[in-house]
């Protein structure tokens, strides 16, 4: 292991009533990247808060670029670049107006906080932009502004706040070809994600947050190894008593079923036709199937793998009762943690 | 977990030492960037833009011309007697920027962005008391140019009408630090603005600003005489050689107006400037 760009152990954060981080460890060496997987409100902007020193944790400690976030804050800022969840930029200014004022600010002179606005510009392939306020700008091109705006400095270690959240395909997949050259270099990043192909597609190591805690942490194939690869999500009309022992030599490990037994979802092998073969076995024991879909895992299905339960919020489904969780506040705290996150 | 790890003290910092200035030199060079900023913001805000450089024409003339025929400034000309009384009501009111000002950048996130470069602390307090006063001069320059077209003249020599425009503009830097604190404690810009209007008008206009307070029930006249503002208008009257009939108010602010104008902004320089900072440093500490 090379020298580490994080280091944070027993980290806590309580705002009021609400435990927004309850114990995180993190490692992260220089020159690796750290996807941070969790749900809104899992804590991970609390994390991203206290390890860029806008927020002092409530316990632990945690070293960035080798200096104390708390004791040494000013020598941290001098090391990071980071990118909030919600892009900060200046709507009233220009793109260009943008970088230059983080570039001073920074610590650029002048003229070359000039220079270096041209060449992320160019690099990022705003230019043509540049003059124009960024009140006017999309949602992807204010997500590359704003990436550019964190580099501005050549800093070593990089945060960023879920970068895609909110984009279309089309400017995500661009976005993650951004953040690939980036990380190409010699640049630490810190990635927060609501999205598995996301933490998968850009990070070295990823860790799955939950609830303030982390619930599992492993490399991105360890995680789908877990999770079980290709997913199965069948929905019958109605419950029927033959579906799940139809089902059984089908998937591989357990099939979760829903509270009203309509819906059943599982780990399957993608091999061809297993679609049909589904319908064929649910239809064999006269079970009506309304829909069925098999797709790559997401991150409610490394929730269940982890906790045996879907992530509260996540896909619009109601939270179901979760079977690993220790103390029985779970949905309390991912309500106040999203009101929290909403302020 | 890291204890078998090197632990590391030397990562490089973004910029080399060499390439940056330091101590005052940078938390100048931080306040001026900054400022610079503001300034770009108020003149590409309609809202902000307004308050600076319509509201004062507007005002000097609905006053002039609409308000100040019915109003009667003991044989002096309303105009003469007005203009000082607007460029204490116009920075008064326009004081307000700076709350919604504040408030905003909070609100969007700006300032959490600047906190996590290498600012100095108080920069962008500081900073944000430059760029407001800045377009409080330009206020006043409005109003003094429209007096000008519509025929006010100053009767005084060039040192006494320096001190005349300095003395509003004092107040107006001591109130930019009042309303920076409630800027500070409001979630909203919009209930910034609602509140600051609650408090500032009144108090532009519970004064000798726009009428004589001769005329007002004692309690009111009372409350006038000691108004800051009146003391502002007052002894801009005096510098500036146009009629101030508080001359004649027995109140002590009234008899020693300059005086009283320098202490009452000092006052609330002293009191709001350290609140402030403790504010934002509460409001920045999470």
């Amino acid at each position: 292991m090379g020298q580490l760009m994080i280091e944070a152990e027993g980290l806590t954060k309580r705002y009021g009533e609400t435990q927004a981080l309850a114990g995180i460890d993190l490692t992260v060496p220089a020159g690796t990247v750290l996807g941070v997987l969790g749900p809104n409100g899992a804590g991970k902007s609390t994390a991203v808060r206290i390890l860029t020193t806008l927020a002092r944790p409530t316990s632990g400690w945690a070293k960035v670029a080798g200096h104390d976030v708390v004791a040494q804050a000013g020598e941290v800022r001098r090391r990071i670049g980071v990118t909030a969840q919600d892009a900060t930029l200046d709507d009233a200014l220009t793109g260009r107006q943008n970088l230059r004022l983080i570039a001073e600010l920074a610590g650029l002179r002048r003229g070359p906080a000039a220079a270096r606005a041209t060449e992320l510009l160019e690099r990022f392939e705003l230019t043509f932009a540049a003059e124009r306020q960024v009140r006017g700008y999309s949602g992807g091109m204010r997500r590359r502004l704003d990436l550019a705006a964190s580099l501005v400095a050549h800093p070593p270690l990089l945060f960023l706040d879920e970068p895609t959240t909110g984009l279309d395909p089309t400017s995500r997949v661009r976005m993650w070809e951004v953040i690939r050259e980036l990380v190409a270099g010699s640049t630490t990043l810190l990635l927060t994600t609501q999205y598995l192909d996301e933490a998968d597609a850009l990070a070295d190591r990823i860790v799955v947050i939950d609830n303030g805690r982390i619930i599992a942490n492993g490399t991105p194939t360890e995680l789908k190894a877990a999770v079980g690869g290709t997913r199965l999500e069948v929905t019958l009309s109605a419950a029927h008593s033959g579906a799940l022992p139809a089902l059984g030599s089908l998937v591989a490990g357990r099939v979760n079923v829903s509270q009203d037994g309509r819906r059943l979802r599982a780990a399957v092998s993608a091999g061809s036709g297993v679609a049909t073969a589904v319908i064929r076995a649910l239809d064999a024991v006269g079970a009506l199937v309304d829909d069925v879909a098999v797709h790559p895992p997401s991150l409610d299905d490394v929730f269940f793998a982890f906790t045996g339960a879907d992530v509260a919020g996540a896909g619009g489904r109601p939270p179901a009762p979760r079977a690993a969780e220790p103390s029985g506040s779970h949905s309390d705290h991912l309500r106040s943690d999203h009101l929290q996150g909403a302020l | 977990m890291s204890q078998l790890a090197p632990v590391l003290h030397g990562v490089t910092p973004a910029l080399p030492t060499a390439a940056r200035s330091r101590g005052l030199g940078r938390a100048a060079r931080d306040v001026l960037v900054l400022t610079r900023r503001n300034l770009i913001h108020i003149a590409r805000e309609p809202l902000q833009l307004s308050d600076v450089l319509i509201q004062p024409v507007l005002f000097t003339l609905l006053f002039i011309y609409v308000l100040g025929g019915g109003i009667s400034v003991h044989g002096a000309s309303y105009k003469d007697f007005a203009v000082a009384g607007l460029i204490a009501v116009n920075l008064t009111t326009s004081s307000m920027g700076t709350a919604v000002g504040l408030t905003s950048d909070l609100k969007t996130g700006a300032i959490d962005r600047f906190r996590t470069l290498p600012v100095w602390r108080a920069a962008v307090l500081v900073s944000r008391s430059l760029s407001d006063i800045l377009s409080a001069l330009l206020c006043m320059t409005m109003v003094l140019l429209t007096g000008l077209v519509i025929g006010w003249r100053p009767h005084t020599t060039v040192a006494q009408f320096v001190a005349g425009l300095t003395i509003p503009l004092l107040f107006s830097y001591a109130l930019i630090w009042a309303t920076a604190c409630l800027g500070l404690v409001s979630d909203e810009p919009e209930s910034a603005q609602g509140i600051g209007l609650v408090i500032l008008f009144p108090l532009a206009i519970v004064s000798n600003s726009m009428v004589p307070t001769s005329g007002m029930p004692a309690v009111v006249r009372a409350i006038a005489d000691w108004n800051p503002v009146s003391a502002v208008t007052a002894a801009t009257r005096n510098l500036m050689g146009n009629p101030n009939p508080s001359a004649a108010a027995n109140a002590w602010p009234m008899q020693h107006p300059v005086v009283a104008a320098v202490l009452w902004s000092l006052a609330i320089l002293a009191l709001f400037a350290p609140l402030a900072v403790s504010l934002y440093r509460r409001r920045t500490t999470d």
